[in-house]
């Protein structure tokens, strides 16, 4: 079950992607956010989509795998475009069936809007997918260093950060493994009524909790017999180097938020 | 219970770029009241074979024999209680799974999973406390205040109460003591002998396979290297020696004397008492043979 998840997993491959300096990455997502918005008919949205196709093909991350990744997710796109389908009441009546009725204002806002949605899932998939969560952590921590002035504990944040997402695969096999290991002695996980399935994680949930906090514990002491503290003075090993790829795609982000602005209506 | 894999190959994270073949073509029988041992390194694919025991995993080639049940690729597998409460394993670091409030309540999980009465598991809870050696006070404490040993034990004491026909370790006795370690291997040996258990091994260490095994299983990356009672086995130790695999050091002290003194005993020794009797008798003779 925890084969096919693909939030904050990194696909290794050679790619232009994979290689763009991590803080243009983080801003040219949260570009990207911003300038979903500004789409708002068919041909922008049109553009978007093949934008963010494009990217996925820049970063020769299998997209199969990507769909099936995604899956669960897709679930709630549909869901939020039958809200809009079923609750939105403007514009003219497109379909009637028994106390459902379709407005055309409904369909539009309902594609556009979870159209929308999946693709800021898309891309910010992708930062995940192609940048090591210790890229993403140098990236943020260096991108928020203005802050330190305001004495804002920069360097904790990115530790803390980097610390939570290096224990997400932990965390993943153990579950794996407790689960596995409850289901030897008769637990039953995937079949029953809502309230046993709930009380069934209970067996999951406190061993968890218990290696976590141990875990936790054992991190704390070996980082400081380490001689870890903090931030101040202390080297990096991995230096962010800004090239000529990552100005290319801040050029062309620019371009397609220009091309939006003109066609929009 | 017999339990047999035939051609089986199972392949983790089928249609995603981290797939990855963990084995390969393995066929192994278990006959009922056998002990067998599944010796290999780590990522030999010992584990993935010891999933397929219960069906916690599904081959993605070849099929799984357990009792009457037939467990393939292509069928959805329904009911599957019954072949876990017949089959127990216990877990690599078993103490990990433990979370109820007292010792009791765990141990009792796994038989009232399997619809047992919560007064048999009660008994059943008592009795299996006792046959992991520890004293029944014990029952009415939480499993997070023991020490590590006794929780594992406490562990161990939770899939015996389920009462199964085979019972497969994985590497019981990893982290323990000397004296902890011979404790809970001898325990396993005799319960074999007692209950007519079927026993299942997964362990790195050759002193143990050829004390209490009487077939063998060698993995290596992911088939089946060598398979045979340990003296088969351990006869021909150079093949092991080149997997950078250790045999017993009976046999390691044999090979070495043979070596330096260049003479050859008659037969491969695996105890103690039988090397010194084929030296005694070597000595007694003047020659070897």
């Amino acid at each position: 079950m925890m084969d096919k998840m693909i939030f904050g997993r990194y696909v290794p491959a050679e790619s232009v992607i994979h290689r763009m300096d991590p803080r243009s990455k983080l801003v040219l997502i949260f570009l990207f956010v911003c300038i979903v918005f500004l789409a708002n008919n068919l041909l922008t949205y049109g553009l978007l989509t093949v934008y963010t196709f494009f990217m996925i093909a820049l970063s020769k991350v299998p997209i199969r795998f990507i769909y099936t990744g995604l899956k669960p997710v897709l679930l709630l796109v549909i869901f939020t475009l039958f809200l809009h389908l079923f609750l939105t009441k403007e514009g003219e009546v497109l379909f009637r069936f028994g106390w459902i009725t379709i407005y055309e204002e409904g369909l539009r806002q309902g594609i556009f809007i979870s159209l929308r949605f999946f693709l800021l899932i898309l891309m910010t998939s992708l930062l995940t997918l192609t940048t090591t969560p210790i890229e993403i952590t140098d990236g943020l921590e260096s991108l928020l260093n203005p802050l330190n002035k305001v004495k804002f504990p920069v360097h904790e944040l990115a530790l803390m950060m980097s610390i939570s997402l290096r224990f997400i695969p932990t965390l993943m096999q153990e579950t794996d493994k407790i689960m596995k290991a409850q289901t030897a002695r008769g637990a039953d996980f995937t079949s029953g009524p809502l309230k046993e399935r709930v009380k069934a994680i209970i067996p999951l949930l406190i061993p968890l909790f218990v290696s976590s906090f141990k875990r936790a514990e054992e991190l704390a002491v070996a980082m400081e017999s380490r001689g870890y503290r903090g931030g101040e003075g202390r080297t990096k090993y991995r230096q962010l180097s800004w090239g000529l790829k990552d100005t290319a795609m801040f050029a062309m982000l620019a371009a397609l938020s220009l091309v939006l602005i003109l066609l929009r209506t | 219970m017999d339990i047999s894999l035939q051609n089986v190959e199972y392949r983790y994270q089928v249609n995603t770029p981290f797939e990855r073949l963990a084995i390969k073509d393995v066929s192994i029988d278990i006959p009922s009241g056998t002990f067998l041992a599944i010796i290999g390194h780590t990522g030999s694919g010992k584990s993935t074979v010891l999933q397929h025991l219960n069906a916690l995993l599904k081959p993605t080639e070849g099929q799984v024999l357990i009792g009457e049940r037939k467990i393939t690729p292509e069928k959805k597998q329904k009911n599957l209680k019954e072949i876990r409460q017949r089959v127990g394993i216990v877990f690599q670091f078993p103490e990990h799974q433990l979370f109820e409030e007292t010792v009791e309540k765990d141990i009792c999980f796994g038989p009232m999973n399997f619809g047992v009465s919560e007064e048999e598991a009660k008994k059943r809870a008592r009795a299996a406390i006792g046959q992991v050696g520890l004293p029944l006070e014990i029952l009415s404490k939480s499993p997070f205040d023991l020490s590590g040993g006794q929780m594992r034990r406490v562990a161990i004491a939770g899939v015996l109460a389920m009462e199964p026909d085979v019972i497969v370790l994985d590497e019981p006795t990893a982290g323990l003591d000397p004296r902890g370690r011979k404790e809970i291997m001898d325990m396993f040996y005799s319960l074999h002998g007692t209950r007519g258990l079927s026993t299942v091994l997964v362990t790195h260490s050759m002193e143990d396979a050829s004390r209490y095994a009487d077939q063998i299983v060698i993995m290596h990356n992911g088939e089946v290297y060598k398979k045979g009672t340990p003296k088969e086995i351990f006869s021909s130790p150079e093949g092991l020696l080149k997997l950078g695999l250790d045999v017993p050091e009976v046999v390691r002290f044999q090979l070495k004397m043979e070596k330096s003194l260049n003479i050859r005993l008659s037969k491969t020794c695996l105890t103690m008492d039988e090397l010194t009797d084929e030296i005694a008798a070597v000595m007694k003779r003047g020659t070897a043979t």
